[in-house]
């Protein structure tokens, strides 16, 4: 699964960031690196980008982009994110 | 203590220009980094002047990717600053941190100003800053930049750095297959990093990388590069992922073991429990858009209406009656009759109009202000970016072109919070296209001759005819010059903050300086010179009748140029060429040239124009190059003649286009 089909709310584990460039090292420096636990939090009013909860803080990226990552969904979404993985 | 140069460091959003501004005072100088229209700020410590302190763009890695990066790492390499205050936000602390980790490879002596740690200890967290100290080998001195906590401490730690430079104490932080990857590439490349002056720690990590800008500065031979090559091969196989993920993967499980031992968290902080609920309002999936609308047009209605719109009558009035006695002074002494035409017509006139928008300026950069600095501004681009997209801009440029329809002058300085340099480029060349209120004179003139039944609609239509070549000129720069590196739209949405109000007041007072000195500079040279054209012949005879004038023959050499558009007038050239002072000018030429008041105007136009051919004329209004004030604030952002008289070139070309297929297709028809 992509983070871009996430439905706001729920969450996973990154297992992968595709892509290339700048667009995936910036991902990678934003702290979106394989094991790190990821929640969406929303959608924006036009349907795109989409806002993350990572790391104890609030990214928004596009949608398109989210696609480019790889989620492991999991059964705890309680939607809080600690320090820690 | 002998001269110093400290460089301010930090991720955006950390708190980095309060501390600047809580260290260096008023004492500032704004420029650009040469070559890019990166911002360059620079003060000297409030109680050590002899310490140049610059704050560097904020950034969350050291990356070859954006301009911004790149000129933080060269000013570090380059300028070798003594020391390096890294600001780091505690609220936020693992991302703040991978930045650290990439500076402290720079081998300069660092401090760390751990930001924000009142409301970290406020929601019941705790960072043992001591223990984190020792950990990464820097000393951490625990600040607050809004409420001035821990700026003494602060102070007294830089000064005992600067005193005895210790080196950052660089803890192998690298570890397994990366940590032998990068010892393996310094040894190979230890000459030329040392020929280069660069510290090794830092161009082996960026060859592993593979930052291709290092590779080419290393200037290193074919062969090592092949076993460079070799060595990250390797090591991507062993890790089984690619060399970028490798290294940023390596960072962030550094920083997290080190957390781990200092860093409690127990929950979110107050700020970012309070930011999640105003979000509910403000990015809401049907309420965000209509209360951003309401939040610009109130500031539109104060801005324009309210304090801008009394502000300027008043300071008009002022300009004016500073004129009147400076003109009988003027006459008292006795100079000559042109002199006195130039220094009231030319300068006093030519200034003081221009002047005159300086209320307007100062009041939308408070706002301005307010917005970026509460984190609004964040909301904002995350609520419209898709509205832009398609012309490869994100939803940050959404505001300045707002800004746009007010005036041009601080949408064009508004710019310059954008985040990349691309965007900033392309939303200054896109932003005189949304057509501004000195404009609406002309569309007042025209509608009222020719089209008083359908006044409304020509009106939304030229607006609309501003947005739309505005985005086909955004999809056609996209193909073409801002092709490729185009920034990904990844953003950090910063819990909201209370403005500091000294660093809205410092911005106003900055867009203001910024904005007088301009006036007096490019904007009086080309009052002058406006002023010559209008009062001389071609034989440097003083005139009366400005239709003899050189601007006139220009007007009539120009109004060959603009027959294909339906104009063959050397008066409405003429018009066009003095909105170039203001656009208001172009009704009040036209009303001079055509001798005489409004009502006369009005029975002339229709000799100068067909209705088409009158359409055609706005829409040329709406698109040629803005006026002098906004031409001056363009070049002051793209930090170039070249570039700015490109951009305005681009704009008269475009409308010149589009007036044309206006009037020739419309004359197929009609």
């Amino acid at each position: 699964m992509t983070l871009d089909q996430i439905k706001p709310g729920k969450g996973g584990i990154i297992v992968a960031v595709n892509g290339e460039g700048a667009l995936r090292r910036r991902l990678l420096d934003m702290g979106l690196t394989p094991k790190t636990k990821v929640v969406v939090k929303k959608t924006a009013p036009m349907g795109d980008p989409i806002e993350l909860s990572l790391r104890g803080y609030m990214l928004s990226i596009r949608k398109d982009d989210a696609a480019k990552i790889e989620i492991e969904v999991i059964a705890d979404d309680s939607g809080v994110v600690g320090i820690g993985r | 203590m002998t001269q110093a140069l400290l460089a301010l460091a930090g991720n955006q959003n950390s708190g980095k220009t309060t501390l600047f501004n809580v260290l260096t005072g008023s004492n500032q100088h704004v420029g650009n980094f040469p070559g890019v229209t990166v911002e360059k700020k620079v003060g000297q410590l409030k109680d050590l002047k002899e310490v140049s302190l610059v704050d560097l763009p904020g950034i969350y890695s050291l990356s070859p990717y954006t301009s911004e990066e790149v000129v933080t790492r060269d000013f570090i390499l380059q300028e070798h600053p003594n020391l390096i205050i890294n600001i780091v936000d505690a609220t936020n602390i693992e991302r703040n941190l991978y930045l650290t980790l990439q500076l402290m490879e720079l081998q300069v002596p660092m401090v760390i100003a751990l930001n924000m740690m009142d409301e970290v200890v406020q929601s019941g967290n705790s960072i043992d800053t001591e223990r984190l100290s020792k950990q990464l080998g820097v000393p951490i001195v625990p600040i607050s930049a809004a409420r001035k906590q821990g700026i003494n401490e602060l102070i007294r730690t830089i000064k005992k750095m600067l005193k005895h430079p210790v080196a950052v104490l660089k803890p192998d932080f690298c570890s397994g297959e990366v940590h032998r990857a990068i010892h393996a590439i310094a040894h190979i490349i230890e000459d030329h990093a040392k020929q280069c002056d660069y510290p090794l720690r830092f161009a082996a990590t960026k060859l592993v990388e593979g930052d291709s800008v290092m590779q080419q500065k290393l200037s290193l031979h074919d062969d090592d590069i092949h076993i460079i090559e070799d060595i990250v091969k390797s090591m991507e196989h062993a890790l089984n992922v690619d060399r970028e993920a490798a290294l940023a993967d390596m960072r962030y499980c550094y920083i997290e073991s080190i957390c781990k031992d200092s860093v409690c968290k127990v929950q979110e902080t107050y700020g970012q429990q309070r930011s999640e609920k105003i979000d509910r309002w403000l990015t809401h999936k049907y309420l965000g858009i209509p209360i951003f609308i309401l939040i610009m047009l109130f500031i539109f209605y104060i801005t324009f209406s309210v304090i801008g719109g009394a502000l300027q009558e008043w300071l008009e009035m002022g300009i004016e009656a500073f004129t009147e006695q400076f003109s009988i002074l003027l006459n008292n002494i006795g100079i000559s009759n042109w002199l006195h035409e130039l220094l009231i017509n030319g300068v006093c006139n030519g200034v003081g109009s221009v002047l005159s928008f300086l209320p307007i300026i100062v009041i939308l950069f408070f706002f301005l202000s307010l917005l970026e600095d509460s984190g609004y501004m964040a909301r904002v681009a995350f609520v419209m970016d898709r509205s832009l997209r398609r012309i490869g801009l994100s939803g940050r440029s959404f505001v300045p072109m707002l800004i746009g329809f007010g005036c041009s002058v601080p949408a064009i300085m508004a710019a310059r919070t954008l985040s990349s340099e691309r965007d900033r480029k392309m939303t200054i060349l896109l932003t005189p296209f949304m057509s501004c209120s000195a404009k609406l004179p002309i569309y007042g003139m025209i509608t009222a001759a020719f089209f008083p039944d359908h006044a409304a609609l020509i009106l939304i239509s030229v607006y609309l005819l501003g947005i739309l070549v505005a985005i086909l000129s955004g999809l056609l720069l996209k193909q073409t010059v801002f092709q490729g590196d185009c920034v990904p739209f990844v953003m950090e949405l910063p819990a909201y903050r209370i403005p500091a109000a000294k660093s809205v007041l410092l911005h106003m007072w900055e867009k203001a300086k910024d904005f007088l000195h301009r006036a007096f500079t490019i904007i009086f040279i080309a009052s002058i010179l406006i002023w010559f054209l209008q009062s001389f012949d071609w034989q440097l005879n003083y005139i009366s009748d400005s239709s003899a004038s050189i601007l006139a023959s220009l007007g009539s050499a120009l109004a060959r140029v603009f027959a294909p558009l339906g104009f063959n007038d050397w008066r409405a050239a003429t018009a066009l060429l003095s909105g170039v002072t203001a656009k208001e000018s172009v009704v009040s030429t036209l009303s001079v040239l055509t001798q005489g008041n409004d009502a006369a105007l009005a029975q002339m136009l229709p000799q100068i124009f067909t209705p088409l051919s009158a359409y055609a004329f706005l829409a040329f209004t709406v698109l040629y190059m803005p006026c002098i004030a906004a031409f001056a604030a363009t070049k002051r952002e793209l930090g170039s003649w070249r570039d700015a008289l490109l951009t305005v070139g681009y704009q008269t070309v475009a409308a010149y286009v589009v007036a044309l297929l206006i009037f020739q297709i419309g004359s197929l028809f009609l």
